[in-house]
């Protein structure tokens, strides 16, 4: 494949997947962002960024983690020789790390004394706490209040880490409210505040830039791979909510035509109920938070509340890049729902001893319906992007358990 | 196209005073009480009126107009009503210029040139687009000057020197200059720095420049319409709604005459 034919050189210029990504924002913000994105340039090309980067990757992080073979798993299913890769054991438990690292060093190279970010969850939220203690930079993080409610244990980390953490009572209080929140507080603090967007959305550079630190995902991955079974894998998997870890762990293999790429949507209660957060499988172009890309929307654009027991990938957008890859059809996009996904995270709990977050346990579902149909000649890897224990509460609830 | 905004902003130079420029949302707190709102903006001495779309998520806008966004969204209003809204409006008052403002999504979702269309056959002059800037002007741009409609465009303390002139591209109608970096209906920025952005706009555009965020009181109003061709005031009007509901215009007109006595009108129609 030569490089005019390479889907890797993505976005153009002016920050485009195709007729996706770009850089819809308010004026105020708009030299910020062009600011940030010759400051990326210069980074990339910066050996001292890129070492101080990978330091930390290995020491801080703790990378690379294993490609480990779920022997049990395969065995149970039966078909493909299943992989995962245990981004579960990062430092803070999740591959959110690893772009808040990438981020926090473009924030010191710009000189900028305040980070803000938003969280879902909670997890992009304590990564960011993270580093910025790490880093002895003022952090303030923006949550949804009903997320907050919801997410207790990470909101008091995200305060022991020294962080603001900031209840946002607009909207419908979720991770879509979060993000408005930060943006306007970004707009009104330009001079001094740097945004750690915690996915592949939001303006050019960001989908570009998330992209590229976790893309040291896909890469580990390759290597391991090659080293393990001498070839590469049939079929990557991975989830889909804004879709950093998945976009991580696809980037370095797009051009590899013989390998198979899914991405997996959250489905809620089902499609067909509406109350899901599949932005590709029900959802149509449109602008939002800076970039255009799929969304749940009604008919007049205006954007409807999305629905997932993952807080995680409870977000009703898309990246842009993966958009592009659906338009395209380098990528499949299957749904998932609630129940698979809690069906799977608790068969993994019991074959691995391994707890998956509810986000990840979206991937494994899909790879439970997929490895049974392959040979057992044929390869999976899945990305296993976090660690479950902060969805013990909500599983548990699920399962109509209490503790 | 008749062309009803540079005659206005005309006429009030030969008067001596800045263009008043009043917002408010469509369809808060109903659809059916906008147009009583609207008169009540031109009774009490709007010379031009934004039209704001309610949008789910309106990023740039501070608590009052987030508000009133959730008050129309949740009486129902839709894009059809809209621009029923504003096509009455026409009816009602031929000359005065009327703009769109808000958010890329709404006005994109059934196609740039859809929207142009039926904004133009509304007898709207202009759009105000938050999240387009120049770089992304061909989702709506073209649509727009296609169909004879003015697009105007946000200028802000961010916009340097250098930016300005990408600003300026593809922009008509006036310049709105976005006083403070930050989010409306928030605080006001100082008077001084108000000047020397108007001077350095006026630097690079023969355009009107009218200037918002922020903008409360008649003092404020009246100090900003010394330096620039137009003042504009939303959020304020806003609170005025969220507080009296659909028996809001009486305030309005009463604030709205308030402000345009500020400016330095003689008298009200």
């Amino acid at each position: 494949m030569t490089i005019q034919n390479s889907l890797r050189t993505q976005p153009d210029e002016q920050g485009h997947f195709g007729q996706f990504g770009g850089r819809y924002v308010a004026e105020t913000l708009m030299p910020l962002i062009l600011d940030l994105e010759k400051e990326y340039r210069k980074a990339k090309q910066d050996p001292a960024f890129e070492e101080e980067f990978q330091y930390l990757l290995r020491q801080y992080v703790g990378r690379p983690n294993p490609l480990y073979y779920a022997q049990r798993l395969t065995e149970e299913l039966g078909g493909a020789k299943i992989y995962l890769k245990r981004e579960e054991l990062n430092h803070t438990g999740a591959h959110k790390i690893n772009n808040c690292i990438g981020q926090i060093l473009l924030a010191k190279r710009m000189g900028k004394t305040r980070i803000i970010a938003e969280t879902g969850a909670g997890q992009h939220g304590v990564a960011t706490a993270t580093v910025a203690a790490l880093f002895n930079i003022p952090c303030t993080i923006f949550m949804g209040a009903l997320d907050v409610e919801r997410q207790q244990p990470n909101v008091f980390r995200m305060k022991l880490l020294g962080a603001e953490v900031r209840a946002v009572e607009s909207g419908a209080r979720t991770l879509k409210d979060a993000m408005n929140e930060a943006l306007r507080d970004w707009v009104a603090n330009v001079h001094d505040t740097f945004y750690i967007i915690g996915t592949v959305a939001g303006p050019h550079p960001y989908p570009e830039l998330v992209r590229d630190f976790q893309s040291v995902i896909g890469k580990e991955t390759r290597e391991q791979i090659l080293e393990a079974e001498g070839r590469l894998p049939d079929s990557i998997i991975a989830c889909v909510g804004g879709g950093s870890n998945a976009i991580g762990m696809f980037h370095p293999f797009l051009d590899d035509p013989e390998v198979e790429i899914i991405g997996v949507e959250a489905a809620g209660y089902g499609l067909e109920t509406g109350q899901h957060a599949a932005s590709i499988a029900g959802g149509f172009p449109g602008v939002l938070h800076g970039n255009k890309t799929f969304l749940l929307q009604d008919e007049d654009g205006q954007i409807t509340e999305a629905h997932s027991i993952s807080a995680g990938l409870d977000y009703p957008g898309i990246g842009p890049e993966h958009a592009w890859l659906h338009e395209i059809g380098r990528v499949r996009y299957e749904p998932v729902t609630d129940d698979e996904a809690l069906a799977a995270f608790q068969k993994l709990c019991k074959l691995e001893g391994i707890i998956p977050a509810l986000e990840s346990s979206h991937a494994l579902a899909a790879v439970e319906k997929i490895a049974p149909t392959m040979g057992k000649d044929k390869i999976i890897v899945v990305n296993l992007s976090g660690r479950g224990d902060k969805d013990i509460f909500t599983v548990a609830k699920a399962l109509g358990v209490e503790i | 196209m008749t062309d009803r905004i540079s005659p206005t902003f005309a006429t009030c130079r030969e008067q001596g005073r800045a263009a008043l420029v009043c917002f408010i949302t469509g369809g808060d707190p109903t659809p059916n009480d906008t147009g009583a709102m609207l008169d009540a903006l031109v009774a009490g001495g709007a010379d031009l009126i934004e039209l704001g779309m309610p949008f789910t998520d309106p990023m740039a806008d501070g608590p009052a107009i987030q508000k009133a966004n959730l008050r129309s969204l949740g009486a129902g209003t839709t894009t059809a009503d809209i621009l029923e809204i504003a096509a009455s409006f026409r009816q009602r008052h031929p000359q005065v210029p009327l703009i769109l403002m808000g958010y890329a999504n709404p006005m994109i979702r059934r196609g740039s040139d859809w929207f142009a269309d039926v904004a133009k056959n509304a007898g709207v002059d202009g759009v105000i687009c938050v999240d387009i800037p120049t770089e992304e002007d061909g989702e709506l741009g073209p649509a727009l000057r296609e169909a004879g409609l003015h697009f105007i465009r946000l200028a802000t303390p961010t916009t340097d020197k250098a930016r300005l002139p990408a600003v300026l591209q593809g922009s008509s109608g006036f310049l709105y200059y976005v006083s403070v970096a930050g989010i409306t209906g928030k605080q006001q920025a100082a008077q001084a720095s108000i000047e020397e952005a108007v001077a350095h706009l006026k630097s690079g555009t023969d355009l009107p420049v009218a200037v918002g965020f922020g903008v409360r009181t008649p003092e404020q109003a009246a100090a900003i319409g010394k330096v620039a061709d137009g003042v504009v005031v939303g959020s304020a009007i806003v609170d005025i709604i969220g507080e009296h509901g659909a028996n809001a215009a009486p305030h309005v007109r009463e604030y709205v005459a308030s402000l345009r006595t500020a400016l330095g009108a003689e008298e009200v129609a």
